[in-house]
This record gives structure tokens, sequence and C-alpha cells, in this order.
């Protein structure tokens, strides 16, 4: 019960106070929710956008969950998703003239070496030099994004545009995109975010190397006692962390710009520690938690034309008081103390 | 060229000085402070808006420190108080300044994102920069002869024997977190009123975390960390006089390899390639008083 209960409340604690803020700001709190529910879902195109701005978070979510499960904290979700996201671009690029699903399968391959290695790194220096992969995945993000630059001006530079961004890649390489969306950007991405969750839910609960992840997770000493590789496991979940964010690239450079477009992620890597935290860690309530968000998202890009004061960055100030509420421990204990008194 | 190349490196160094100071009291009492980045921000503003309210860039630091204060004290409570993770409540301050400064920008300005212009005489010329060297002056003399500079030491190596001394450990970090909060707002405020004329969206991109990476490069002592600030504020300064500059023909300089030393630096040290930079014991952890 507690399990649903407490998300819940931080949700509704969070909301009404970021609500709060809204009629602080001179708005009808009430019409700031109204019009966030229409611009989420009240057409078939928001539904669309919604599900769009979603895939990336449960991509996001499930790389920063299963280095959750296994005692590490995945910061770098924004990084490697940025690798990610380049390595499927150049790839396409290189070898554009790849045909049909092979272009596509290779550019999710790519996706997820790209992210991998990106979490292979905060992984290794864990494991075998012992330095706390918080600060190496921060920094490992601000590196990406030079890389990244770097990439995108100097080497892979669209020659006929002004914007930051690569060059196209080659047609085959272009997921297919459904058309109950109104030209909405919903693609085969959002499937595969859906069967990464399964395997997610199979790899951490089905599977001997889920139930040695989970125990480095829990009690590192007591894991190793019992003969359990605990380097090779955190390597192995920051590599897989990785290859989860990287897959955004699928989502957003083979199933929506078809290049790779300079700062394109609006800091998905962040959300989706929100994502995780508010999902408590679990593939059902990550993708729940990141339909959420992703409605939030749509939603408060709509307030910039509807409301006179409220912008879209409410969608940020939204989320993180959730978080807050969410992760604030002592303040669930707190109350039970109080309903007691 | 090399004097204003220098002139530049203390002038960017400024508020990596400060927030880096502010994250030291907060780390080394055990509390992780990966939030300097959004105090930072709401600092800077602060400082911007009571700048441009007052005409006086003092009142508009005093502002941001206060600014910072406040969101210190916000973080406080969630990881001290209700024991809720660092790291998780450090981000989301950072979310929650990234999205409430453009949002009280529009509701004070009707501008999207950034501030008003503060004219020239209203913006500090160099005085910041002296402010954060005795900073560091200070806060050296302050950890190394004072008892309660001890006592912060022992909240982040030893809590257990600083609670059995009597001391309360929680009311240490507490002081050194709204500290942290305090410098890093007015570090902030050096960016928006001293660096440049006003506030924009996301003005700090990411100092916050090179604050923090000075600090661990640093090895969490205020000489050192203060130094590493210099060198990243010099990879800074480097940086932009060496855009578009050419090395032969048409090679440029890739100014994103500087722009991403600091971090790479960071990652070695840490990782004792280059010496080796050791945290506090009890960092990241709350201390539950018996």
């Amino acid at each position: 019960m507690r399990k649903f209960l407490q998300p819940g409340l931080a949700l509704l604690l969070g909301l009404s106070l970021g609500l709060t803020i809204t009629w602080a700001a001179g708005e009808n709190p009430w019409r700031v929710l109204l019009l966030l529910g229409k611009g989420a879902f009240g057409s078939k195109y928001d539904v669309g956008m919604t599900l769009f701005y979603s895939t990336p978070l449960i991509f996001t979510g499930l790389s920063v969950a299963i280095a959750f499960h296994a005692g590490l904290f995945n910061i770098g979700a924004e990084g490697q998703l940025t690798i990610g996201a380049l390595t499927a671009a150049a790839a396409g690029i290189v070898w554009s003239k790849c045909p049909g699903p092979f272009g596509a399968i290779l550019g999710v391959l790519a996706c997820i070496v790209g992210g991998g290695l990106w979490g292979f790194i905060p992984g290794w220096l864990r494991a075998k030099r012992n330095s706390h992969e918080v600060i190496n995945t921060i920094m490992l993000n601000f590196i990406a994004a030079g890389v990244a630059s770097y990439i995108t001006l100097y080497v892979l530079k669209n020659p006929d545009s002004q914007n930051p961004e690569t060059k196209s890649v080659g047609a085959g390489y272009l997921l297919h995109i459904f058309e109950t969306f109104d030209s909405a950007p919903v693609s085969v991405a959002l499937l595969l975010a859906v069967v990464a969750a399964i395997a997610f839910y199979i790899l951490i609960w089905r599977t001997p190397f889920g139930f040695e992840l989970r125990a480095v997770g829990q009690n590192e000493s007591a894991a190793r006692m019992a003969g359990i590789d605990t380097a090779r496991i955190r390597i192995l979940a920051m590599t897989i962390a990785g290859g989860f964010a990287g897959m955004v690239g699928a989502a957003e450079v083979l199933g929506n710009a078809g290049r790779f477009k300079l700062n394109f992620s609006p800091e998905y890597g962040f959300m989706g520690i929100a994502v995780a935290l508010l999902g408590r860690n679990s593939a059902l309530g990550i993708l729940a938690a990141a339909l959420l968000f992703g409605a939030l998202h749509k939603g408060t890009a709509e307030l910039d034309l509807e409301t006179e004061h409220v912008t879209r960055d409410l969608s940020m100030v939204l989320q993180a008081v959730i978080l807050l509420c969410v992760s604030a421990e002592g303040l669930w204990s707190w109350m039970q103390r109080r309903s007691l008194r | 060229m090399t004097s204003e190349l220098l002139k530049a490196t203390f002038r960017v160094s400024t508020p990596l000085v400060f927030a880096a100071m502010g994250g030291m009291f907060s780390e080394r009492s055990g509390v992780i402070n990966v939030a300097l980045e959004g105090m930072m921000l709401i600092g800077a503003f602060a400082g911007a808006a009571s700048t441009f309210a007052t005409h006086s860039p003092w009142i508009g630091m005093l502002a941001a420190a206060v600014a910072g204060l406040i969101f210190a004290m916000l973080y406080g409570l969630c990881v001290i108080r209700l024991r809720a993770n660092q790291i998780v409540t450090g981000m989301a301050i950072n979310m929650l300044a990234f999205g409430l400064t453009p949002f009280m920008c529009k509701v004070l300005y009707d501008a999207t994102g950034s501030s008003p212009q503060i004219p020239a005489t209203d913006r500090f010329q160099i005085a910041p920069v002296y402010v954060a060297w005795l900073l560091v002056l200070a806060c050296f003399l302050w950890l190394k002869y004072t008892r309660k500079g001890l006592w912060l030491s022992f909240a982040g190596e030893h809590p257990e024997a600083l609670a059995s001394a009597g001391i309360r450990v929680n009311r240490v970090r507490w002081g050194a977190v709204l500290l942290s909060g305090a410098f890093a707002g007015a570090g902030g405020a050096t960016l928006s009123i001293f660096l440049s004329s006003s506030f924009s969206r996301n003005l700090t991109a990411g100092r916050g975390f090179i604050a923090l990476a000075a600090l661990i490069f640093g090895k969490w002592k205020p000489i050192p960390t203060a130094a590493a600030c210099l060198l990243f504020g010099f990879a800074e300064a480097a940086q932009i006089r060496l855009q578009g500059v050419k090395l032969w023909n048409d090679v440029v300089i890739p100014t994103q390899f500087i722009q991403v030393l600091p971090y790479l630096l960071t990652i070695c040290v840490l990782a004792g390639f280059i010496g080796r930079s050791r945290a506090p014991k009890a960092l990241g952890t709350s201390f539950e008083p018996t």
C-alpha cells in the first residue's frame, strides 16, 4: 500500500505546491491545471507529443534506475544520451547508403554502444580506482557536451544550415513514424522504450545477474563475501545504464530530427532521476512516471501562449518540487508521527 | 597580452572562488553539495534584480547571499532534518533554480528569461575579486586556527567522535550548509553584476559544478582549492581569447578541448592518476543523533 501511497502523496503535494506558485504569480491555479491537461491530452497531436517527450524519459529513467539497483548514482544520463545520439548520427552519416531495416538496427546499436561507453568509464573508475561515480558522471556530462559541440561544428557539420547540427543520416536509418497522431513524431522508438522496460524487469528480477546486481546494491561487502565479483557487476551496471540512456538517440536522431542537433535535450538526463525516483525504480513505475513528466513537459509548453505570467519553465519547477517531496524520506515518518499523536 | 590574460583569469575565477569556498564548508562538514549550481543561479538572479532596483551592487550581492541562504535552508531541511538523499535533493534544488529564475523574470519584468540591463555605473568594477581572495584567507585561518573550524572537520570525518564530545553534529552541519548557500549565492551575483550586465537564463552554465570540481581538485583545502579555481578560470579566459584564432592556414584551435580540460583533470585527480584526492570520510551520510 505504502508503495503507491508515498509517490502518490508526493505527487499531490508537489503539484499543489507548484500550482501555489502560479497563484502567487497572479494566475488562477485551477485554470493552469486545466490548461496543463488540455495541452497534454487535448488532441491527437497533443497526445502524440506527450508520448514523444515520454519516450526519452523512459530510457533515462531506466538508466538511472538500473544504477540505483546496483547502489550507484547515475547523474550522467545526460552525457550518455548525448554521446549515444552523436554515435548514431555519425554511423548514419558515414554509412549513409545502408538500406532499410539494417540501417535502423545499426543506428540503434550505435546509440547503445556510444551511451554504453560513456557509462562504462565511470563504472570502471568506480570499480577499479574507487573514485565516486557522482562526480565522474557530472564531469563526463560536460566532456560529452564539449565532444558533441566539436564533432557537430567541425567534423559532421551540416553545410546548408546556420544551426549547430550535423548532416542528415541516410534514409535507411529513419524509424517508422506512426501516423495516428497527426504528424507528432511518435516513432518505433516508443515501442523500443517499452521493450527496454520489459528487458529491464527481466534482467533485474528474473536473471542471476540481476540478483547479483541487487545484492551488490543492497550490501556490497556481504555480496563480496558471497563470492560475487562486485567490480564486474558495477562496471556492467553502469555500462547498461549508459546503453539505456544512449537509446534516447533512437527517439531523437532516428525517430525525429534525422540528424544530431546540438542541445536537443531539455535535460532529459536529469529528468530521468525524477522519473526513476517517482517510479520507485520499477519498470511499470518508470513507464507511468515518464508518461506523467512527458505530459507535464508538453502541457506547460502551452502556458507560454495561454497565460500571462506562467511560462514553460513551470515544468522544471513542478518536477523539482515533486522530486523534493519524493526524496524526503523523513517527511513520511514525520507525518506518521504527527498522525499518531 | 599576458597581463590582460592574467587579469581576465582573476576576473572569471571570482564566482568559482566564492562557490568553491561555500562548497568547502558544506563538504568538510559531511554534506555533499551538488546544489551549488542552483544556489549560484538563484543568487545571480537575486543580485541582478536587487541591483536593478536599488542601484547598489553591494545591496545586490547581499540579497544574492540571502537568496542562496534561503535555498540552502531548503536544502538543509531536506538533507539534514528529513534525511533525504543528498544527491537527489541537490539535483532537485538545481532544477528548481533553473525553472524558477526565468519564471520570476517573466513575473517581474515580463521578459522571457532575462532581467533588464544594469547600467555600468551600478555594477562592480573590480571589488568582488578582492572580496573573494579575502574570503579565501579568512576561510584558511578559520579552519586552521579556530575551535569551530576543527568541529567542522570532525563533523565530516568522524561525526560520532564530535557527538561524544558533546557537540551537536547536525547543528555544525546546518551552519556549514547555510554558509555554503550564502557564499554560492554571492558568487552567482558576481556573474550577473560583475562579469556580465544582466541576468539571463541559465547564466551559471555549470559553474557550480566547476566549483565543485575545483574543490575536489584542491583536495577540500582552502588554498589549493582557490588555486584550482584560478586554473579553471585560466582555462575559461584562455578559451575565450583563443576563439577563432588560427594556427596555420585555416586550422582553428578547437576551444572545446580547453573547455573540457578542467573536467578531465578532475576525473584524473579523483582516480588517483595525478596525486590523489580523498573525500571527508563521512561525506554523504546523514547523522542521526541518539
